[in-house]
């Protein structure tokens, strides 16, 4: 087991280094910060001591090497397009993103399971035929036009039953977290972005969930259950289900960071104060030192999410723990 | 199991060799399971359809979204045949400016299209290439390349696509960039979508490799480039046609993702997703058809390409998922 984590962990650092070395690089050759800095007039005394001072005259090795120690302190520079230091730009708009995020995952697991489980054991019923038609066309349905259809559903042809857009009114957890879940109009915000958000996972699990059921509903252990005369539902949910519910785990659990990046569209269409709508305005701006930050977080959370995920297949497989 | 006919058929340059082909065509595997394919059939007409009014735009659209001169802003805003006070010479309304919204749509799947279209291709041949190297050489390149191909397979496409059009378009001198914003676009997408192309031709090649006919053309001395490409690359184009049918309905969407972001591509040349950004700001004034036909043509549009993609798949390689 500490060889597994290990070797594993190993093989996260070099992905690491790799993106950071893109998102350095982009500092490094995109952009001029001393013109920036200094504006149209100024006097190349005034430019040599600048570049002497942010340590530009440096080799890129040496340059490099303080952008990572700068990185692993949690300093990503200053934004140019707000002036403000990034790593608190992102502090800011972190709570608001993973919030959406969390809840669309919820959301998609609750409708998801139960739907892929329904059309697993009844394929032929008409409604699960209903179903993998609608998921077909929810892979089809772009983000952004669903998000638009239920503005148009639920903000203006209602004349305005749910907020389309903003987070509504929120409250400070422990000094920098922000909730916008213990208020009726913050929740109200949420309906039409989680579910905008929430609806390609859902296909995914439905069909994930499906063919696994279908599956293992074929499998002998299952038709020994039967031949003991137990109840369908106890065979359905207390036998199959379960089996089917490690691959199902993995998939959300690795699609969990998919979320987080589709949250990006999600995030413009609502106006929603997140991550995604930053880099959204940062990629229009050109802002590099938001870009490279978020690049670099962004793999930081992918490759946690990959390690946890292998982790757990090492924890629910035993077959894994033998192999060499 | 090749679909695709062979060029060097007995009819070679002859006056009958087109009808021979497309007879043979017909008369082949993939065009048999064509025919038993209802859903496959009605997609590809769909298709179809909107390919031919997208690339005949300025012959069959009414009007020319194109030429400020021919609009007039008391037409702004007519709504769609079927509502109060609709005018069938603006079948499905017009916008804020007086443009047809029908013409806008054609013109704007033109681009959409286009660009997807170029962005496959580049994924197509650079992934393609890499992957038949990296098949075909093995060892410390084929190690290298895969891992770089699977990095950026854990990052979705749309984020990759994005970070690349911010940093190429924050990289170019700023008068160039409106010029070069479709370039970059289809350069952007195309980074985003190469390594499905890689994998797969990569995994073809493995199988190929240690085929009989390529140790013949080793023997007889062929270089290896000449082996990959004569030989080997014409039997693993049948997964490279479903990769790439797939590929281009991620990459129409992706397209008008980026466009609707308003990071894709210039409003002087609207796609589909650009116009539906525009009409989304008239959503809350009560002109949904500014917005919402233009959605309808992009899902139609993606819908039908998907559909026939799942059908290639199935019918190219069961076993390729």
């Amino acid at each position: 087991m500490p060889w597994y984590v290990l070797s594993r962990l190993l093989q996260a650092v070099p992905v690491l280094l790799v993106v950071g070395f893109i998102a350095f690089a982009l500092f490094a050759f995109v952009g001029d910060p001393v013109t920036i800095m200094l504006g149209q007039d100024h006097t190349e005394a005034q430019r040599q001591a600048l570049v002497q001072h942010l340590g530009l005259d440096q080799p890129f090795v040496v340059r490099y090497a303080r952008f990572l120690w700068a990185a692993l302190h949690g300093d990503f520079g200053i934004s140019y397009r707000l002036g403000r230091p990034v790593s608190e730009l992102i502090a800011t708009r972190l709570p608001a993103t993973l919030e959406l995020a969390i809840v669309a995952s919820v959301l998609a697991i609750a409708v998801g399971v139960p739907m892929g489980v329904y059309t697993g054991i009844h394929p032929r019923a008409p409604l699960a035929r209903l179903f993998m038609a609608a998921s077909l066309a929810g892979v089809s349905l772009p983000t952004f036009l669903l998000g638009i259809l239920l503005i148009l559903a639920f903000s203006v042809g209602t004349g305005g039953w749910l907020p389309s857009f903003g987070r509504g009114p929120v409250v400070t957890v422990g000094g920098w977290w922000t909730t916008g879940l213990t208020s009726w109009a913050g929740l109200r915000a949420l309906v039409l972005p989680s579910i905008t958000l929430s609806l390609f996972q859902m296909t995914l699990i439905v069909r994930l969930v499906r063919t696994e059921m279908l599956e293992v509903l074929r499998s002998d252990y299952i038709r020994f259950a039967r031949a003991r005369g137990l109840a369908d539902r106890t065979i359905h949910f207390r036998h199959a289900l379960r089996n089917t519910l490690v691959p199902v785990i993995t998939i959300i659990g690795l699609q969990f960071g998919g979320i987080v990046a589709f949250s990006l569209v999600t995030e413009t269409v609502f106006q929603w104060p997140g991550m995604g709508l930053l880099l959204v305005q940062s990629v229009a701006a050109a802002d590099i030192p938001v870009m490279s930050a978020y690049l670099m977080l962004i793999a930081l959370v992918f490759v946690l999410i990959n390690l946890v995920a292998d982790l757990l297949y090492y924890a629910v497989d035993p077959r894994l723990r033998t192999a060499p | 199991m090749s679909a695709a006919p062979e060029d060097d058929g007995p009819t070679r340059g002859t006056p009958g060799r087109v009808t021979a082909v497309l007879g043979r065509v017909w008369d082949g595997d993939l065009a048999w399971r064509f025919r038993q394919a209802p859903l496959a059939m009605l997609a590809a007409l769909a298709a179809l359809v909107l390919v031919i009014g997208a690339a005949a735009a300025p012959v069959l659209a009414p009007h020319d979204p194109t030429d400020p001169a021919s609009l007039s802003l008391l037409d702004s805003f007519r709504p769609p045949v079927g509502v109060a006070e609709a005018d069938w010479s603006y079948p499905l309304g017009t916008d804020a400016q007086g443009r047809d919204v029908l013409s806008s749509i054609l013109y704007g799947m033109r681009i959409s299209l286009g660009v997807a279209a170029a962005a496959v291709l580049l994924a197509g041949a650079v992934g393609t290439g890499i992957g038949l190297v990296a098949g075909y050489v093995g060892g410390l390149i084929d190690t290298l390349l895969m891992r770089v191909a699977d990095v950026q397979l854990t990052f979705p496409a749309i984020l990759t696509a994005l970070l690349v059009d911010g940093v190429v378009a924050a990289a170019l001198p700023r008068g160039a960039r409106e010029a070069w914003q479709i370039p970059v676009l289809v350069f952007a997408i195309g980074i985003s979508l190469w390594p499905n192309f890689a994998r797969t031709v990569r995994g073809s090649t493995l199988v190929e490799r240690n085929k009989d006919y390529v140790a013949a053309a080793r023997a007889i001395g062929a270089p290896g480039w000449r082996i990959m490409l004569r030989h080997i690359l014409p039997n693993v184009l049948g997964p490279v046609m479903v990769i790439g049918t797939l590929g281009l309905g991620i990459a129409v969407l992706t397209e008008a993702t980026l466009s609707f972001l308003g990071v894709g591509l210039p409003p002087t040349q609207p796609s589909l997703g650009t116009l539906i950004r525009f009409g989304n700001d008239y959503l809350f004034s009560g002109q949904w058809w500014v917005t919402i036909f233009p959605g309808l043509a992009l899902v139609l549009l993606v819908l039908s390409i998907n559909l026939l993609g799942d059908f290639l798949r199935d019918a190219v390689n069961p076993r390729l998922r």
